[in-house]
């Protein structure tokens, strides 16, 4: 199996397993409001200590993408499209995904999506799928 | 930058897919090349410097690093140092800068190694990511495991990412970026030493594979075997020398944003810091720039560092590149004279440092163009990056 899984740290946990509560978790600073991410437990922004993970809406925009061809491990299925999804709350809050739900050839930047969670083990992988015409995850 | 370090001498092994020899030996034949090309004895080398080092693996992308080196050539060092954690792949060059200027070293031989090419003959896989291991069987580097649960397996899904913004935000076309791919193949037919030489036309480009849209087959260089050197020293020491050493002018290491591939700019990643960074340590123009030999991991990387560079506008480095003309080497801009890593082979860096010295010195045979007193490098892609302008300068 190709599937790749992180490694859940105190860090990360709640934004890799938020999806078990069908919520996408996103570290937070208490003082000032900003978003950092990947987690960690310092602001970037106003160097405070006091951040903590809260849910956000889960909604945002395909910023890029590609569509990957290549094999590049024998049992992985292409094509598949791999997105940076930038989150409505804060501009440059974003991360690397995958579009679906879709017909990859219909994926755009700036195209509105929403999160939806693929479960594997101990780990809820937030997947993105376009607002309108959303399937089930 | 106080100026008082100069290129004295270069050297290459052969470049080969695969090379019979093993990294050891490509090695010493590119270091012993260079230490004799600066009419230097091994004896005189007092540093070591190299990106990335084996980082204690030993992988083909980097067999041998500077302990290993100077083990090998029983070298008394001063200094020494390596480590994937800096400006990317010219960071030895900037490193062995650094330990010059800083009164530690007289000359320091930078070196890349890299073997890729046989690695791959055994496991097609060798270089791709997230390949499951470990005791847990999970992906826990801090930074990939956040891109290989979304079978991000190459910085090739992520580098081609940015080439969709560039296409999406300044209109770049695939027929456009062809020409970074068809200039270094027609620059690759006069290096003896280039992998790829047979003519490129733009139909071979826009019929090769899609491997990452909008990224080709022909979009991504090629792995070799090969190692590079190259010989710092300083500026009193450079005149026990050759005549004629290259100044380092100047170099960028700047970087204001995230270690990350998607927190940083999606269209200029942070080359723009390097640029500046390294514009701000001279008096210098881009109009100055002879040359540019710059990184073409991926074809679109070289393209964000002709903007990022100054050498063309921002956003419009589509329209200069059109045609091919003025990135050839008889266009106002040359690039990657010995035909890049595209159709030259992967040497992963130092191979920019060694062909700007060639031209800068008129050796660069059938290629040589015809001037060339000033010339930039600038290496990596992602959150890595690095440059250097290098100039002719009477000592
Ligand atoms: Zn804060």
């Amino acid at each position: 199996m190709s599937q790749i899984l992180p490694e859940i740290t105190d860090e990360n946990a709640a934004f890799w397993q938020g999806g078990e509560d069908g919520k996408l978790m996103i570290t937070q600073c208490d003082d000032c409001a900003f978003y950092i991410h990947p987690p960690s437990g310092f602001c970037v922004k106003c160097r405070s200590k006091n951040v903590s993970p809260k849910p956000v809406s889960g909604k945002g925009k395909v910023a890029s993408f590609t569509i990957n061809h290549q094999q590049w491990l024998p049992d992985l299925k292409t094509p598949y499209t791999v997105a940076i999804v930038e989150l409505v709350e804060q501009k440059g809050l974003r991360f690397v995904t995958n579009i679906t739900g879709c017909d990859p050839e219909t994926v755009h930047i700036d195209m509105p999506v929403e999160v939806n969670f693929q479960n594997h083990e101990d780990v809820w992988l937030p997947l993105f799928s376009p607002v309108t015409g959303r399937t089930a995850s | 930058m106080k100026k008082i370090v100069y290129i004295t001498g270069v050297g290459q092994s052969e470049v080969k897919r695969p090379s019979l020899k093993s990294g050891a030996e490509l090695t010493i034949d590119a270091c012993l090349e260079a230490v004799a090309d600066a009419g230097l004895q091994l004896d005189d080398i007092d540093g070591v410097a190299c990106w990335p080092g084996d980082n204690n693996n030993g992988a083909p992308f980097s067999p041998i690093g500077p302990v290993g080196l100077k083990t090998l050539l029983g070298l008394d060092v001063k200094w020494f140092g390596g480590g994937y954690e800096g400006p990317g792949p010219i960071a030895g060059i900037i490193n062995g800068a650094m330990a010059i200027e800083a009164g530690l070293c007289r000359h320091v031989l930078v070196f890349r190694t890299i073997t890729e090419s046989s690695a791959r003959l055994k496991d097609k896989t060798v270089s791709t990511l997230g390949k499951i291991g470990g005791k847990s069987g999970r992906d826990s580097n801090p930074l990939w495991m956040n891109y290989t649960p979304f079978n991000v397996h190459s910085a090739t899904i992520l580098i081609a990412m940015y080439a969709q913004k560039h296409f999406h935000d300044y209109g770049l076309t695939s027929e456009q970026l062809g020409q970074i791919a068809m200039t270094c193949r027609a620059n690759a037919a006069d290096n003896p030493k280039a992998i790829y030489k047979s003519p490129m036309s733009l139909d071979d480009y826009m019929s090769s594979r899609v491997i990452a849209s909008p990224l080709r087959l022909f979009d991504c260089d090629v792995h070799c075997d090969a190692s590079t050197a190259i010989i710092l020293s300083r500026k009193d020491c450079a005149k026990d020398t050759r005549r004629d050493p290259v100044l380092i002018e100047a170099v960028g290491a700047g970087n204001s944003q995230p270690w990350s591939w998607d927190q940083i700019s999606l269209t200029h990643m942070i080359t723009r810091d390097v640029a500046k960074n390294m514009w701000s340590n001279t008096d210098l123009k881009p109009k100055d720039v002879d040359c540019a030999q710059l990184y073409d991991g991926f074809s679109i990387l070289t393209l964000i560092w002709m903007e990022a560079l100054g050498l063309c506008g921002i956003g419009e480095g589509g329209a200069f590149i059109e045609g091919g003309q003025r990135i050839s080497r008889t266009g106002e801009m040359p690039i990657n004279t010995n035909g890049g890593q595209l159709s030259g082979g992967r040497t992963h860096g130092l191979g920019y440092v060694h062909e700007a010295c060639q031209q800068i010195w008129g050796r660069a045979g059938d290629r040589q163009l015809t001037k060339c007193d000033t010339a930039v490098v600038a290496a990596g892609g992602g959150p890595l990056g690095g440059s250097t302008l290098l100039r002719r300068a009477d000592l």
